[in-house]
């Protein structure tokens, strides 16, 4: 599923360079519409569904580079019924399709939060698809920033300078018990749209495509992220350690550069 | 000449005016031949043209330097007409301060005047990284008030640490580059003779500051300008001063070094971004204008900083 829908960044792409999407981007006209038939084809997607899913976000995005998303459900991931995916959908960002959280049936309550780039005031959606194939949303209205506030970077040099270095940071966990960790790599997340006038051209897109978490080698999260995701990304989530191991998390970005890092538990 | 056409030419004058001058849009002379006109402490609209900002010039011999050309291309043809009124003498730079809109928006005004534009060495890379994005937003909250504005990058830029001096004619004028603070690319203007600095949005009075920069960074530039031997200040917003910009500085230093203890405090229990915006730095609400509309946007961008120490 995933290849094949960020296969359709290539479509919005396209769109955009023929100023369609970028037209009908104006939040008067909902996008929502157009982009569930391109993400999701003719799939029934079940919305509001408030008894399985919450998603929390800020009403106004303070920082337009830097907004908190963070999604939850309601009810345990079990081997027969669990979520096998979380898609976000930001609908006025440039690439609307954000991100694709693979989740384990071994997670327990799932509990994830990222950062994402909002550039208008938009919807920010959370598409939960079980593992029977059924679609279920639930959505957050999000104002714009403020005046001064991009989503561009604060400081190109400082991020390019630890690009790749990563942390992996949580308490200190009891075998057994649900434990937060987040992993955070170290990345400029260029998205591709910046224009560089001494030489004409826009800077090349150059951001982090997935990050792989396993824990003794098998995936809790694997989440594709695009080019919403905030510059530096970040994925803070809750697992439960069953026994003694190691937790893994393997970032790879589009020019094809792996980053990791690793703690043992 | 019939009523008719006197009506008409009184129109058109006003007409004309209207679009180059305002007589609400007033500058101050403050030290000899350095002016400025103070923004409002407000976010910009249509009604308010972008005015936030201080903007100004300076008045040499030769020729004028304009510091910070306005919130919209309407600001800047109120400004370059306050320099026409002041002067005959020609425009011949453009210096911006920083890459935010409501200090370069108005370069536009001042093209026909062929000035050498001037910046910091990283704001070219600034402005194109957001000038879409501006573009998009300002042509919507500024309205007519945008109309004519374009992004001009500098054509002379300054190396942070080394300095530029500039001579409008027995007047020199220092120009400091400084490592990434407010933004990535803040530039401050010293009127040597009368030590008059203009300190772009290195420093608020009264608005409540906000980083799009480095909170470590800016306290350490905050320390540098405390220790100039300066008789005025014009900060980015807030009244220009002789005997308040230390207390100033101090405020400044004082907010941003509450937010940092508490952040690190937040970040080291492990807590979020969310968390930190409901609790840090409550107790400053009451020091700064604008608090509600850019606290939580300080945090934010503070905190994704101090994840790294």
């Amino acid at each position: 599923m995933s290849s094949r829908i960020f296969n359709h960044i290539l479509i919005s792409f396209t769109l955009i360079s023929f100023g369609l999407t970028a037209n009908a981007a104006t939040p008067k006209e909902p996008l929502w519409p157009t982009l569930k038939v391109a993400y999701f084809g003719d799939k029934a997607i079940r919305e509001d569904a408030n008894d399985l899913l919450v998603i929390e976000a800020p009403k106004r995005a303070e920082d337009a580079a830097i907004v908190p998303i963070t999604v939850k459900s309601l009810i345990p991931q079990s081997a027969d019924k669990y979520i096998k995916n979380i898609h976000l959908v930001v609908d006025n960002n440039p690439e609307p399709y954000s991100a694709n959280f693979h989740l384990s049936p071994e997670l327990g309550l799932i509990d994830i939060s990222t950062r994402m780039r909002v550039d208008q005031y938009t919807f920010v959606r959370a598409i939960a698809e079980m593992n029977d194939g059924s679609l279920h949303m639930v959505s957050r209205f999000v104002k714009a920033s403020g005046g001064c506030s991009a989503p561009a970077g604060k400081d190109a040099a400082a991020a390019l300078a630890r690009l790749g270095k990563m942390q992996i940071r949580m308490r200190k966990p009891t075998i057994g018990e649900p434990v937060q960790a987040q992993v955070i790599v170290s990345h400029p997340n260029y998205n591709g749209l910046q224009f560089d006038q001494a030489s004409r051209l826009y800077i090349d897109a150059h951001y982090v495509k997935n990050i792989d978490i396993t824990y003794n080698d098998k995936s809790l999260i694997l989440v594709d992220t695009g080019i919403s995701v905030s510059e530096d990304p970040s994925i803070r989530f809750t697992f439960t350690p069953t026994e003694k191991g190691t937790l893994k998390a393997v970032a790879k970005d589009s020019k094809d550069q792996m980053f990791s890092q690793q703690k043992d538990i | 000449m019939n009523t008719f056409s006197m009506v008409a030419s009184l129109f058109s004058l006003i007409f004309l005016t209207s679009t180059h001058a305002n007589e609400h849009y007033l500058v101050s002379e403050i030290s000899t031949g350095i002016f400025y006109h103070q923004g409002i402490h407000q976010d910009a609209t249509e009604q308010n043209i972008g005015a936030i900002a201080n903007v100004g010039f300076i008045i040499g011999e030769r020729c004028v330097a304009v510091i910070d050309s306005g919130g919209s291309y309407l600001e800047g043809t109120y400004l370059r007409h306050a320099i026409k009124e002041q002067t005959d003498l020609p425009i011949c730079y453009v210096i911006n301060s920083h890459v935010h809109p409501d200090h370069l928006l108005g370069n536009a005004a001042f093209k026909d005047d062929s000035p050498q534009f001037v910046g910091h060495e990283k704001l070219p890379a600034a402005i194109a990284a957001r000038q879409d994005y501006f573009a998009k937003t300002f042509k919507e909250i500024l309205g007519q008030a945008y109309t004519g504005t374009e992004f001009i990058s500098p054509t002379l830029t300054v190396s942070i640490d080394k300095p530029v001096t500039l001579d409008l004619g027995n007047r020199l004028l220092t120009l400091t580059a400084y490592a990434t603070s407010h933004t990535d690319n803040d530039l401050t203007v010293l009127d040597n003779a009368s030590k008059t600095l203009w300190t772009g949005d290195l420093l608020f009075i009264k608005r409540i500051p906000v980083l799009d920069g480095s909170i470590n960074g800016w306290l350490i530039t905050m320390q540098k300008l405390q220790s100039m031997d300066l008789n005025v200040v014009i900060p980015g917003h807030g009244p220009a001063t002789e005997s308040q910009w230390q207390q100033g500085l101090l405020d400044q230093i004082r907010y941003f070094t509450v937010l940092r203890n508490q952040i690190r405090e937040v970040i080291n229990n492990l807590g979020t971004i969310d968390e930190a915006t409901q609790s840090v730095g409550a107790r400053e609400a009451d020091n700064w204008e604008l608090f509600e509309h850019y606290h939580r946007r300080n945090i934010t961008a503070s905190f994704v900083e101090l994840e790294w120490e």
